[in-house]
């Protein structure tokens, strides 16, 4: 895939921890794989402290990764000068989670617009005007709406106005960090669909980082599942939706509560034990063994799984249990349906 | 009451009782109406859920139960717990309640721990004050109910202190010190929001637990309507301080009447109509929550809803049955002009 907007590879992050906090060396990012197509959005979901943001970081250099690289458009950016990264900087934007904190209060919202037109040189006056003017009406923000300040702005504008800040210019790539997780879940609705038409008339990749599963389903074409620094299972939405392998990836499908009674009532569930483990000392062998309702020791404890793709069909999951041809140990089988006692 | 939202008559007293409740803040800029005549009774052992979005007034109903409005906050209407009226108490008689009949967890388990104490000092706290318990056997107990939330080695993990433990685990060390007493009543207000999915799949399973083997009613506060299916029996949804609709949670579930339940349930991604191809768009409620400053007048839902016309805007619609055991406050109630959904389930 020499056509790929985003290659990163063998992405690790390490934060050294102070010696007066106990030391050590937290893990966030561990051996990082992935690649964007054209056109595609991919989603990366994890639960808290999986690292999936501070992949998200790495590859816009927010934070600098420990090791591998990030290749945009085949360019090599991962030890690039910010002067040199700049004219690439065009081709990437983020969106940020809270659109409370990524605002500057003191700039009216077509000035926030305005401000990646003017430093990258792309328009100025009355043509830079217009652009930010069509930008912001293309995300539903009317022209008597552009010279407010972000406080006057409910939640979801203020969202509205992150995306016209990073689709400006046309980017290639849109990252997207868990950006509809702070609001109400009909201002969610309506942000989702308003990514959804932006990325079909605009055809940017988009990496949509999230922990709502249901979310990254609706929104995307590919999904990578994280957990404790890794990516332990990537496939297509339909394929990881439909066959989840890992067992990690069962689980947390398992654990997420559907919006409906009947269907979620007869459901079985896995439930994990305990929390997802310090990332300073990850377990040895398979990270999830520690958790895995499945794990055989000690093969699991003792040997680290590499990401297979068992049946050549761009499905890789890393895992031992899972067979030459793609069988999967089922988690959920023999685990209780959801119990429900009526009062 | 006539909007009162009475479950089929019972022979027993309900074990909370809400009636006509309206909460009133008195800010600088003029009043808030942030409860308006919300009622509901909640029975042994069920789990009632309370939804809505934020500014809807779910989490004010819960804290005018529990007698803990800021100053600023007005309350009327009446509170029963058990046939007892507590509406009018004073705060050293609600002490004798709170954490004994009726107790509460909280959204962000970090900052309703204190965290100089250690978690077996904050659970004994309670066993102390309420059931005269003496040090040692506090802590007994408090083991004990570690155990019953699942927090493994309880016995190493009682003298830790709340900055030594997960998210999760603190999430149980509140609901251990919220059972202590084995409360009639127990309100939940957002208690997995801040949780992953994983963890909240626990807790979850703990607090069905904690009915059926305490018997214990639960009011919980949510805005997701995945824990409202998993965990509920019946189901209020707010809005703007008033109830949209109630019912049992399969009945408004699979016969959602107000438009602003069908919204809230079309706002959703549903994974299994996603992966169907039947859901390409979220349903969007266009507008606001509106901050309300003065009764309503009209339907306060009509300035968003695509079924209001003037008949909406003569008053504020009393909840009416639309079906035995459900109620919706609107005018024109009934399912989505659009049902694809049911078709394609079947």
């Amino acid at each position: 895939m020499t056509d790929a907007v985003l290659e990163v590879r063998g992405l690790c992050k390490y934060f050294e921890v102070p010696r007066s906090s106990g030391g050590g060396r937290v893990h966030a990012v561990d051996g990082v794989d992935l690649t964007i197509g054209p056109g595609e959005v991919v989603g990366l979901v994890g639960e808290s402290g999986s690292g999936k943001s501070t992949v998200a970081k790495c590859i816009v250099r927010l934070l600098e990764p420990t090791e591998g690289t990030v290749r945009l458009h085949g360019h090599d950016v991962t030890h690039l000068k910010e002067r040199r990264l700049r004219p690439l900087r065009r081709q990437v934007h983020m969106v940020f989670q809270d659109p409370y904190s990524s605002l500057n209060p003191r700039m009216q919202i077509s000035d926030v617009v305005a401000e990646p037109v003017r430093m990258h040189g792309i328009a100025r006056g009355r043509r830079a005007r217009h652009l930010v003017g069509e930008m912001l009406e293309r995300v539903g923000l009317p022209p008597e709406m552009h010279s407010r300040y972000p406080h006057e702005l409910s939640g979801g504008q203020r969202q509205r106005v992150g995306l016209a800040r990073s689709l400006v210019l046309g980017p290639s790539l849109l990252i997207a960090d868990e950006p509809v997780s702070a609001l109400d879940v009909s201002v969610q609705a309506s942000i989702i669909n308003l990514l959804l038409d932006l990325q079909r008339d605009m055809g940017f990749s988009c990496l949509f980082v999230a922990h709502d599963l249901a979310t990254v389903e609706f929104l995307c074409n590919r999904v990578a599942v994280m957990y404790l620094g890794r990516i332990v299972e990537e496939a297509s939405r339909e394929e990881l939706f439909k066959n989840p392998r890992h067992p990690y990836t069962q689980s947390l499908l398992s654990a997420v509560p559907l919006p409906d009674p009947v269907l979620q009532r007869g459901r079985r569930r896995v439930l994990l034990e305990g929390d997802i483990p310090s990332p300073v000392n990850p377990p040895s062998g398979c990270r999830f063994h520690t958790r895995c309702p499945v794990a055989e020791l000690p093969l699991c404890a003792d040997a680290d799984p590499q990401l297979v793709d068992h049946r050549r069909d761009r499905h890789v999951t890393a895992c031992h249990l899972v067979r030459g041809d793609g069988q999967a140990p089922d988690v959920t089988r023999g685990a209780d349906p959801v119990v429900h006692h009526k009062a | 009451m006539n909007n009162a939202l009475h479950p089929p008559a019972r022979p027993q007293v309900a074990r909370l009782e809400v009636e006509d409740l309206h909460v009133r803040f008195d800010t600088d800029e003029g009043s808030v109406l942030a409860v308006n005549g919300v009622s509901f009774a909640l029975q042994a052992g069920e789990v009632l859920a309370l939804v809505g979005e934020s500014g809807c007034g779910k989490s004010m109903t819960a804290m005018a139960v529990l007698g803990l409005l800021p100053p600023t906050a007005t309350p009327s209407g009446s509170i029963r717990l058990e046939g007892r009226d507590i509406s009018g108490l004073s705060q050293r008689e609600l002490r004798a309640i709170r954490g004994r009949d009726i107790s509460m967890i909280f959204q962000e388990p970090m900052t309703s721990l204190n965290p100089v104490f250690t978690v077996g000092h904050q659970i004994g706290e309670v066993l102390r004050r309420h059931e005269g318990l003496g040090r040692k056997e506090a802590r007994a107990r408090s083991i004990e109910l570690l155990d019953l939330v699942r927090i493994p080695s309880a016995r190493t993990r009682v003298d830790e202190y709340p900055h030594q433990m997960s998210g999760g685990m603190r999430q149980r060390v509140m609901i251990a010190m919220a059972v202590a007493c084995n409360p009639k009543v127990l309100l939940a207000d957002e208690p997995t929001t801040a949780l992953d999915v994983t963890i909240q799949a626990q807790i979850l399973d703990i607090m069905r637990d904690l009915r059926q083997e305490l018997g214990t009613s639960i009011v919980m506060i949510t805005h997701d309507l995945g824990v409202v299916a998993d965990i509920a029996d019946r189901v209020v949804v707010m809005y703007a301080g008033h109830v949209a609709e109630t019912g049992t949670v399969d009945a408004v579930f699979a016969n959602p009447q107000h438009p602003y339940t069908l919204g809230l349930l079309g706002s959703v991604p549903r994974p299994d109509l996603v992966l169907a191809d039947v859901q390409d768009r979220l349903a969007e409620i266009p507008g606001v929550v509106p901050t309300l400053r003065q009764p309503a007048t009209e339907c306060v839902f009509a300035p968003r809803c695509p079924r209001a016309d003037k008949t909406c805007l003569v008053r504020m619609p009393e909840l009416t049955e639309t079906a035995p055991g459900q109620r919706a406050a609107c005018v024109h109630p009934g399912p989505a002009e659009a049902e694809q959904r049911e078709a394609v389930r079947v």
